[in-house]
């Protein structure tokens, strides 16, 4: 019984090791990587310009679709914004933009300035659909095909490693 | 009189429903990781993220959802993280299985410590 004690406890101190290490070499930084393969259940955003929602059928018959969570006041969106207007002249891909807790005078006037990117604009004025694509933080893009399966998921700014990685997921490189 | 009971039965009913859908939003908030923060609820955390998981599990909330449904819907758009509480699934199953697997072994030691000293002594 003395022996099954001991391997008892060098077991337990092995396993409290492992946890530490595992632990220890994890990540803490959240991302939402695990989400890439599942399909967007519900899309339903409101038109920016129209009184129109833009649902799930509006996306299907293209090819991808990038969507991208941005707003006037968000800094690092304008920095996202040259690749957004580089991508905008692929054939393959349309975007939607979904503006998030936004005045529209100043939408506009962001778009006006840097131009616009967007086949589709959406507005989020409260911020309660971009929960249904699981997005914490601006910007944030999504790339869909057109069975609404994630693709890619971008989080944070897109920079020219994003678009070469998008670029080729929609060459089909 | 009958009527003025019927108004105060009404309102009484009315405010036992409503604290009661306000602990359960509490309850909710609670489990719910902010995921923008430094190691806070969404109950305790006033950003931008935790203010809109608010407005959402109130809505949800008044839909009829039931907690377990609200807890499913955003695990499934932000993972497992975002619950403090784990889920009891196979994944988690150790996790959950693991203190009582301790208690069960620690309670045979003891049981076998306390009997060889009662045989010594």
């Amino acid at each position: 019984m003395q022996n099954i004690i001991k391997i008892i406890t060098i077991f337990v101190f092995i396993f409290i090791l492992g946890i530490f290490y595992v632990s220890l070499n994890r990540s803490s930084n959240y991302d939402t990587e695990n989400l890439v393969g599942n399909k967007l259940s519900e899309i339903k955003l409101k038109s920016f310009y129209k009184d129109k929602f833009y649902v799930n059928k509006d996306f299907e018959n293209n090819k991808y679709t990038l969507i991208n969570f941005w707003a006037s006041w968000c800094a690092p969106c304008r920095i996202e914004h040259q690749y957004l207007m580089e991508l905008s002249n692929q054939k393959n891909i349309k975007i939607l933009g979904v503006n998030f807790k936004d005045k529209k005078t100043n939408a506009l006037k962001f778009l006006e300035d840097l131009g616009n990117p967007y086949d589709y604009l959406a507005k989020d004025s409260q911020g309660k659909q971009s929960v249904s694509f699981g997005i914490y933080g601006i910007p944030e893009s999504i790339l869909i095909d057109n069975k609404l399966i994630i693709l890619k998921k971008v989080i944070g700014p897109l920079n020219s490693q994003d678009l070469e990685e998008i670029n080729k997921i929609i060459k089909n490189l | 009189m009958k009527l003025k009971i019927l108004i105060i039965l009404f309102f009484l009913n009315f405010s036992v429903c409503y604290s009661g859908n306000a602990l359960v939003e509490s309850q909710i908030h609670k489990n719910l990781r902010c995921l923008v923060c430094q190691g806070q609820s969404v109950a305790d955390s006033n950003s931008e993220f935790a203010q809109t998981l608010k407005i959402v599990v109130s809505d949800l909330i008044d839909q009829g959802k039931s907690e377990d449904e609200i807890y499913s819907f955003l695990s499934e758009k932000y993972g497992d993280w975002i619950l403090y509480k784990p889920k009891f699934n196979y994944e988690n199953l150790f996790l959950w299985a693991f203190p009582y697997l301790v208690l069960v072994i620690g309670g045979l030691i003891l049981v076998y410590l306390i009997k060889k000293r009662r045989n010594n002594a």
